[in-house]
């Protein structure tokens, strides 16, 4: 199979409430950076003819969330397919479009501003059925805690561990000029924050996010006329669990370690323990870190918390980023890991840049408790 | 495939559709799903251990629900496979298609199973629509889907009494199709003795937009399974072909153009699709076309542009009876969107029923002359099109 090019990246920073501007102008923003990093154009015969955008109509509030961004990814009369859900399968299937042969060259644009609606737990909460879910109030923050019970019962892990991940995320942040929480905070900190669905504390969660991220993608033959170093994707994988949480085992990443396979499998990797060297996992609350790198086979099941013990994720570079725990928007989680992941093997991570990165493994989750989880694999 | 061969080639080797109904109490949305995946399993004589990836499209804001696929996993067989959920507005349907062909094309995947749906009872329509503009600017001027500039325009350009009488003859035409489908939704067995009655009765909406000229609000499900050249050959004894497809969009607002009436989409993407695959005539060449049309006004006024004609062609064309099954490209033998519009699946009705005509699988709307060469469109946003070429051979 050919090999697809990342051949640029950008990043808005995030922030809590970016009230001053709207999501256009941050897609503009990102927008006009690539176009700045790469010269790309919209030109019909040698430009960007199909623009791949990632947006959720609840978050946004708006039905057919896309119509609202067309102008500002460059799609006016041009292709524009919305991935409606979170962006890195928007990576996944502009990998498609280009190996189709449909395209060569794409464009892909994410936005989320997690700072508009009333709450993430309202959007959240209509993810759920509406004859026993809804009225119950399950919403993916409570839907977790049912998650994090249960690995914490099979797993063991602490809330010493829990705060560890916390406090090395925001370590990372600091180095991170996109990240969005960067106050540093002391173990003692994250251990006394409130508990808010237990064990899941306050400072285990991550906080609200507005962002905007950008790509540009192309195929093999044309990837150097926009980059120099271009990234390849390798591998992509996705996996979809039931739905009922009562219908699932929760705790046994069944969709991740699925997508994994699926993604590895492409990519050629037999042990991503010796393949891999740098990951980017969609931790939204400190449990899922340790949980999603046994789902990715750094550890066998349940030892998670241990991995964390043995500075696991120092050793396998595991979210440089700050990860999700600095803060990104939901519905694009996975498109800042993968943002992060191509700058790391560009060299051009700055601060927080890796020795020696050769290939990394992106990861990220949609729907409840990891429902449904989403595999990429990039290589310099 | 915009300027070079396609990876490898790709057939669609199973359809099935739910009746359309503006009510559908009996099921819930994961149900309806469910009933539409079956019946495209039974058509392709297939099981879900043949499918490798689900995706999935619907309309977040008119059910209210949030990544509904992750409810609707419990129909869609999606249960441990890939999935992926793309949405386009009304064109949904259409680019679901696009992104079949591309993710079966790229060899990621050897069959997908693509899902279109909408239970319009569960929400509401126009308020969903209306919130799709921009709360700031336009949201206090948005009338849902509701637009009488289309109806004033061919007014103005071809006088009261013709455009008028001509409206109403394509939402007849429509009416008699749809009242051949066993699955359309709104038959109402019109004929054209009726035609001064409803142009003068029908309540206005907007202008001459009236209620006879608008689309439905239904309830359905449309699924399409898509296989490689390989797989669909031996899979299916006679999988339709997908030569081509094309999406152009638009920016929300057409304020910024002043008076002149910009290309339309429906022109610029017929431009662009027709030349790369060597289309000179569209009228003489396609078979049958199945065209997403909201409205009979707007139908109507889009014929024009997707088959790239001039003037008062397509009024004429219309007139003469060459929209009609036995005229010289039958339109809509579906009944088209006027009849059942279930909108996340509606734009994928369209070359549902067109591979259905080339397979000669339609029923009783089976057009009675040979089907090779089949066109749909899809149609949303602000203005937005998807085109996608069927054909019955692979010898393009």
């Amino acid at each position: 199979m050919k090999r697809i090019a990342i051949c640029a990246v950008a990043q808005h920073k995030c922030n809590s409430n970016q009230w001053d501007k709207r999501f256009q102008g941050m897609l503009l923003d990102v927008l006009e950076e690539i176009q700045e990093q790469t010269g790309f154009t919209f030109d019909e015969d040698t430009g960007v003819r199909n623009v791949i955008t990632c947006s959720d109509d609840v978050f946004d509030a708006r039905t057919i969330s896309d119509n609202g961004v067309t102008d500002v990814v460059g799609a006016h009369y041009r292709g524009e397919e919305k991935m409606a859900q979170e962006g890195l399968n928007g990576l996944g299937y502009a990998m498609a479009s280009i190996l189709a042969g449909h395209d060569d060259v794409i464009y892909l644009a994410g936005h989320c501003k997690e700072s508009q609606p009333e709450s993430r737990n309202v959007c959240t909460n209509l993810a759920y059925d509406p004859f026993y879910g809804r009225p119950m109030g399950l919403d993916f923050l409570n839907v977790a805690g049912l998650q994090a019970r249960a690995y914490v019962e099979k797993s063991g892990l602490t809330q010493q561990q829990m705060a560890k991940v916390v406090v090395r995320a925001r370590q990372w942040a600091a180095r991170n000029p996109y990240a969005n929480a960067t106050d540093q905070v002391e173990h003692g900190e994250v251990m006394a924050s409130p508990m808010i669905c237990d064990p899941i504390k306050s400072l285990h969660i991550y906080p609200i996010s507005d962002g905007a991220v950008g790509f540009l993608l192309a195929s093999e033959e044309r990837a150097h006329e926009f980059s120099d170093n271009p990234v390849w994707i390798t591998g992509f994988g996705c996996c979809m669990d039931s739905y009922f949480m009562g219908d699932r085992d929760i705790a046994s990443n069944f969709a991740l370690k699925k997508a994994a396979g699926r993604a590895y499998k492409m990519a050629g990797i037999k042990d991503p323990k010796k393949a891999i060297d740098l990951v980017e996992v969609m931790d939204c609350y400190a449990y899922q870190q340790p949980m999603w790198l046994e789902g990715l086979e750094f550890c066998k099941d349940g030892k998670g918390p241990k991995f964390i013990d043995e500075s696991g994720p120092a050793k396998y570079n595991v979210n440089l980023s700050g990860g999700m725990l600095a803060g990104n928007p939901l519905m694009i989680g996975g498109l800042y890991r993968a943002a992060e992941a191509a700058l790391q093997l560009m060299g051009d991570a700055g601060e927080h840049q890796a020795a020696d990165v050769k290939r990394a493994v992106v990861q990220s989750t949609t729907g409840g408790a990891g429902q449904f989880h989403t595999v990429l694999v990039l290589e310099q | 495939m915009a300027k070079k061969k396609k990876n490898r080639n790709v057939g669609i080797i199973g359809v099935g559709q739910t009746e359309y109904s503006s009510h559908k109490e009996y099921q819930n949305q994961a149900e309806m799903v469910n009933e539409a995946v079956r019946y495209a399993l039974a058509d392709a004589n297939l099981s879900l251990d043949d499918i490798d990836c689900v995706i999935h499209g619907n309309m977040e804001l008119f059910e209210m629900v949030h990544q509904p696929d992750m409810w609707h996993s419990l129909g869609s067989g999606a249960f441990g496979k890939d999935q992926l959920r793309i949405t386009t507005g009304g064109t949904t349907g259409a680019s679901l298609v696009c992104a079949a062909d591309n993710l079966v094309a790229s060899g990621m995947y050897d069959v997908v199973m693509a899902i279109g749906l909408e239970k319009l009872q569960e929400g509401h329509t126009t308020g969903g629509i209306t919130n799709m503009a921009d709360p700031l600017w336009f949201r206090h001027l948005q009338t849902g889907a509701l637009t009488g500039s289309t109806a004033s325009m061919m007014i103005e350009e071809f006088g009261e009494e013709r455009a008028k009488i001509a409206a109403m003859k394509y939402r007849i035409l429509m009416d008699k199709h749809a009242c051949l489908n066993p699955r359309a939704h709104r038959r109402l067995g019109l004929d054209y003795d009726q035609m001064e009655n409803l142009m003068n009765t029908s309540p206005k909406l907007v202008g001459e937009l009236r209620l006879i000229h608008m689309c439905s609000q239904s309830d359905g499900a449309c699924v399409m399974i898509f296989a490689s050249e390989k797989k669909a050959k031996k899979l299916s004894d006679k999988p339709v072909w997908i030569r081509d497809h094309i999406t152009i969009h638009r920016e929300e607002t057409f304020n910024n153009f002043g008076i002149e009436r910009p290309e339309w989409t429906m022109r610029n993407a017929a431009r662009k699709l027709f030349e790369r695959n060597g289309i000179k005539d569209p009228l003489k060449y396609f078979d049958v076309f199945e065209m997403y049309d909201p409205s009979a006004w707007w139908g109507l006024d889009w014929l024009r542009e997707f088959l790239l004609l001039d003037g008062d062609e397509h009024l004429k064309l219309l007139e003469n009876g060459e929209f009609d099954l036995d005229g010289k490209l039958p339109v809509n033998p579906s009944g088209g969107v006027t009849a059942s519009n279930p909108i996340g699946a509606t734009a994928m009705l369209r070359p549902a029923e067109a591979a259905m005509q080339i397979r000669g699988d339609a029923g009783p709307q089976q057009i009675r002359k040979k089907v090779k060469h089949a066109l749909a469109s899809g149609f949303g946003g602000t203005m937005w099109t998807v085109m996608v070429m069927l054909e019955k051979e692979l010898n393009w």
